[in-house]
């Protein structure tokens, strides 16, 4: 059974580039650490889709895989950085990450 | 161009857009939204790819937990029209020169490595079922199965304990 597609695996891996991309600079230019987590999600995603991408080119089931261990990362770093952006405008009542940067308790 | 092509680069054209725009908003609601599109489109790449089990996980893990956890905390934090004003003051134009830039210059050497490779192919989109997926997670990829719970098990001490200290903190005050 397939799905009737007929894309070059170039073309995915581009779209997969793209998004990583556009995430390294939403990472770069933001200054508020949601915008940034964010951005982080959209670049673990194009990792995930170059990951099933290079898996359907053989038709094995290890890109999936390997999705599925990225999806269960992404789920542990949100759930502990969430925490720590809940610390940080306790503390300093800014989502600033510049003014995390002393680091003296 | 049959149908699955077109919707491939349809989704394609709409994770794009979107992912700029949620990048690139100054109010966070607004910008979960549209992160949300962009995990959307890019479930049905997967569909189309030929990973139904993937795409499936990508919109109830993804779109359904993750981005949910992002709007409790942007709720919670009760983020209003100062914070979109603090935003533009944070987003000023001339900042964005650099991150271009050296995003254009990775875009280049990431290009020029896939251009290279010479396992270039067209994908067909052969479906592998979940079944073959479970099949080979609790065989092969046994301990990487078992490595993924214990990576979760310490992100939930790690959250509980910081969540903690944020309750009594407050008690105190």
């Amino acid at each position: 059974m397939t799905t009737a597609l007929n894309v070059p695996l170039e073309h995915v891996f581009f779209l997969a580039i793209i998004l990583f991309l556009i995430g390294a600079f939403g990472v770069l230019i933001r200054r508020n650490i949601i915008f940034m987590l964010l951005s982080l999600e959209i670049m673990m995603n194009a990792c995930g889709l170059a990951f099933v991408a290079a898996g359907a080119r053989w038709a094995e089931p290890d890109g999936q895989i390997m999705f599925m261990f990225i999806l269960a990362l992404a789920a542990a770093e949100v759930a502990v950085a969430l925490g720590l952006v809940i610390q940080l405008a306790r503390r300093f009542e800014t989502l600033d990450i510049d003014r995390a940067e002393e680091l003296n308790g | 161009m049959s149908l699955s092509v077109s919707l491939f680069y349809i989704s394609a054209a709409v994770a794009i857009t979107t992912a700029i725009m949620a990048v690139t908003r100054k109010n966070a609601s607004h910008a979960l939204i549209y992160l949300v599109v962009t995990l959307l489109s890019i479930a049905v790449i997967f569909f189309l790819l030929g990973a139904p089990f993937a795409a499936a996980l990508e919109i109830v893990i993804y779109a359904g937990a993750i981005v949910v956890l992002f709007l409790f905390v942007v709720m919670m934090l009760n983020l209003g029209r100062s914070s979109v004003a603090r935003e533009s003051q944070w987003l000023r134009p001339g900042m964005w020169v650099l991150p271009a830039i050296l995003s254009g210059v990775l875009f280049i050497v990431f290009g020029y490595t896939v251009l290279q490779t010479e396992n270039s192919a067209m994908i067909e989109g052969q479906v592998v079922p979940p079944k073959e997926v479970g099949k080979a997670l609790f065989h092969k990829y046994l301990l990487g199965v078992e490595l993924a719970g214990v990576l979760l098990l310490a992100a939930l001490v790690g959250a509980f304990h910081l969540g903690r200290r944020y309750l009594e903190e407050r008690r105190e005050n």
